[in-house]
């Protein structure tokens, strides 16, 4: 069965923020999430990195508001740039 | 992009484990996780579920402080990780930003309330040494020398600090050199030189190292460079959150840290025990023989020498070599002493298990001839079945994991943390040689450099009987599942067996092997058949577990005396090859037949029962039965 980009993204996030998948949505963000704080976010930004082998800019990582803009980021950029 | 569906199912079966109060389980899985997924999310889970079962496992708590003038924390989850897999369970405490001097002077600090075991002061040049790191052009050459003196200076007084107050180890990273130079080309040729000058300031740390218990060096400059600086660095996360590593590099900092946490918690391996075939050269000896096997200078032989260049290096730090490997012992010593690209000899081995046998046992007899415990093992094989199943049956063992390149294979050995050494004793250092005198002392000749001296220390003995209704269905299944050590490879079922037994001139033995280690149990059947003066070997096998240990030269000198007892001249038999049947191809030559007949399907060979000397080995006490002995 395929996953989507917003599963995987997701996937991490629940590995990241320490909080079950199912409890997560595509408007989850640092407001909604406890856990979901400044070192999170980066450890969020490093893990989306390393899997997918890309480089984020600061302004790229302002547009990660939610887990959806962040899964929509994630996949135009590997449009744009494919592994 | 297809994703592997199996990563959450095991993350559920992790948490399932936990909840269960399965701990040993829980972790073994967690480990295994963490092997097949490393990276910075798997990390994450990893870490809270050490959390969790912290307290409850049976590995002591080492508490690690790390002082940094950078951003370290998407680290801590990596190094937690990786640490557990070496079977340590960090506390980590990160001292806060550039918080280092005051850590380390001031005696009520956190860090000394935290009372670590360990200390990593992970400090880069442009924090300590701008001067000299960024604003090095602005500086007469004076000024240089000056600010690299009250650098060095610096540390000097933060160690001497440090020691009054904590007997924990510090790890000291070195100064990484600025790359390119400020003033360009011009740098090296001028004197001083900027990256002259941070080279003069880390020989510096190396000696304040030196002068105090317990300080250690960790070269970060080196490690950038191995990576390669423009890879290494992170321009944007610096700016952003003062992260200067790029973050397919952060597992490999956490890994440079472990190469000292791990001798620092002794989880080191004191042996590393290797297979021959496809690992200490290319190709299998039994097949390629010793003019097929790669080892060479050249390509591609050259990957094994680089390996076996790595096992001197781990040698003389102490650490001993072993040899586990499924081969005839002939075949595999030949190729190790008289195989001129060999760059280890048998000398270099401490012990050597070169048998058909199961290799997980294997490795626990190295361990008690080595009077080492089992988790003082680390093993290197290509094969991953053999691989898996000792990490299953042994999981103190350290099973490194290579990949089918044998390029890879020396750096895979290189970059395992339990070979490092924090220090060196002449004792380490002549470790192996020690070893090979005190087998010559002891008498008992434990590197069995003859044949004979490794069976007569198996203490085998053997039952030799008849087949009969006990014994009728194993003898079957031998027929049917033998492959290897089989000159005919015939299949019989048991109603097939029972006929044939009952058939004048037939004959069926079956023999039954215990050695200083056990019981083998049921491991051979011979069948023959007399035809006038003549008795025809039909079917002659063994069991993987005990072929090359003289077993088959009993049974088949027993077949020799009892066919001249009944009155035969010649004793025959074909060897019928097969894919799998090498290890029976030379048997009959070596046991005095001679070549008699050559066809498509194979090679017919005689021994003349007049003239033979073949008999029983006499370091098995063999125990032929009556009925066997008179048929």
């Amino acid at each position: 069965m395929r996953l989507t980009r917003y599963d995987e993204v997701r996937a991490i996030a629940s590995d990241i923020l320490g909080v079950p998948a199912a409890f997560l949505n595509a408007s989850s963000s640092p407001d909604t999430i406890e856990s979901w704080d400044s070192v999170q976010h980066l450890n969020l930004v490093v893990a989306l990195e390393e899997k997918f082998g890309l480089q984020l800019s600061p302004e790229e990582i302002e547009q990660m508001k939610t887990l959806g803009d962040t899964a929509k980021l994630i996949e135009s950029k590997l449009q744009t740039s494919p592994r | 992009m297809a994703t592997d569906h199996n990563p959450p199912n095991r993350r559920v079966e992790v948490d399932q484990l936990i909840a269960d109060g399965n701990v040993e389980r829980a972790s073994s899985l967690l480990r295994e996780l963490w092997r097949r997924e490393t990276g910075s999310a798997t990390a994450a889970f990893v870490a809270t579920r050490l959390d969790q079962l912290s307290g409850k496992l049976p590995i002591a708590k080492f508490k690690l402080a790390i002082l940094r003038s950078f951003t370290v924390e998407p680290i801590v989850p990596l190094l937690r990780a990786e640490a557990f897999a070496y079977g340590i369970d960090l506390d980590i405490q990160v001292g806060d930003f550039n918080a280092y001097v005051q850590d380390i002077v001031d005696p009520q600090s956190s860090l000394y309330r935290f009372a670590p075991n360990a200390v990593i002061l992970a400090v880069r040049s442009e924090e300590v040494a701008p001067d000299i790191a960024i604003n090095f052009a602005d500086l007469s050459a004076e000024d240089a020398r000056q600010a690299a003196n009250r650098v060095a200076r610096s540390y000097e007084q933060w160690v001497s600090s440090f020691r009054q107050h904590s007997q924990a180890a510090l790890i000291i990273h070195s100064l990484e050199r600025p790359t390119p130079a400020s003033l360009g080309v011009l740098d090296n040729q001028s004197d001083p030189s900027q990256s002259g000058l941070i080279h003069q300031i880390n020989r510096e740390l190396r000696r304040v190292a030196n002068g105090q218990r317990g300080v250690y060096i960790s070269d970060y400059d080196a490690l950038v460079a191995r990576h390669g600086s423009e890879h290494w660095h992170d321009q944007r996360k610096w700016l952003m959150a003062r992260l200067p590593i790029a973050a397919d590099h952060l597992l490999h900092m956490a890994r440079e840290w472990m190469r000292f946490l791990v001798p620092l918690t002794g989880r080191t391996a004191k042996c590393l025990v290797v297979d021959l075939d496809n690992t200490l050269w290319g190709g299998i000896i039994g097949e390629d023989g010793m003019a097929g096997i790669k080892v060479s200078a050249e390509y591609p032989g050259a990957a094994f020498q680089f390996l076996h260049r790595v096992l001197l290096d781990l040698s003389r730090k102490g650490i001993l070599l072993a040899i586990c490997s499924k081969n005839n012992l002939d075949d595999a010593m030949e190729a190790i002493e008289k195989h001129p690209g060999m760059l280890v000899r048998a000398k270099d081995f401490a012990a050597m298990r070169i048998n058909w046998g199961d290799k997980t046992q294997n490795l626990r007899e190295i361990a008690k001839e080595l009077n080492i415990g089992i988790d003082s093992l680390a093993f290197l094989d290509d094969n991953p079945f053999e691989r898996e199943q000792v990490r299953a049956a042994l999981p103190e063992v350290t099973v490194i994991d290579i990949s089918g390149n044998p390029l890879e294979y020396a750096a895979a050995v290189r970059d395992c943390p339990v070979f490092e050494r924090l220090t060196l004793s002449a004792e380490d250092q002549q470790r192996t040689t020690m070893y090979a005198e005190q087998r010559q002392r002891a008498g008992a000749e434990q590197s069995f450099q003859t044949k004979e001296d490794f069976f007569r220390f198996l203490e085998q003995e053997a039952d030799l009987e008849l087949v009969t209704n006990l014994t009728l269905a194993r003898v079957a299944q031998l027929t049917q599942k033998t492959n290897q050590f089989n000159v005919t490879t015939r299949r019989y079922s048991e109603t097939q067996i029972a006929e044939m037994s009952k058939q004048r001139g037939w004959h069926i033995f079956s023999i039954k092997v215990r050695d200083r280690f056990g019981d083998h149990g049921l491991v051979g059947v011979a069948i023959t058949r007399d035809e006038g003066e003549q008795s025809e070997i039909d079917t002659f096998l063994l069991s993987c577990r005990v072929i090359g240990r003289s077993v088959e030269t009993a049974l088949l000198a027993h077949l020799a005396k009892s066919a001249a007892e009944r009155g035969c001249r010649s004793l025959i038999g074909w060897f019928l090859p097969t894919k799998k049947n090498a290890p029976a191809r030379d048997f009959y030559r070596q046991h005095g037949f001679v070549e008699q007949q050559k066809s498509d399907a194979g090679t017919l060979w005689v021994l003349d029962l007049k003239t033979s000397t073949l008999s029983a080995p006499n370091w098995i006490k063999l125990n032929v039965t009556e009925a066997a002995a008179t048929r």
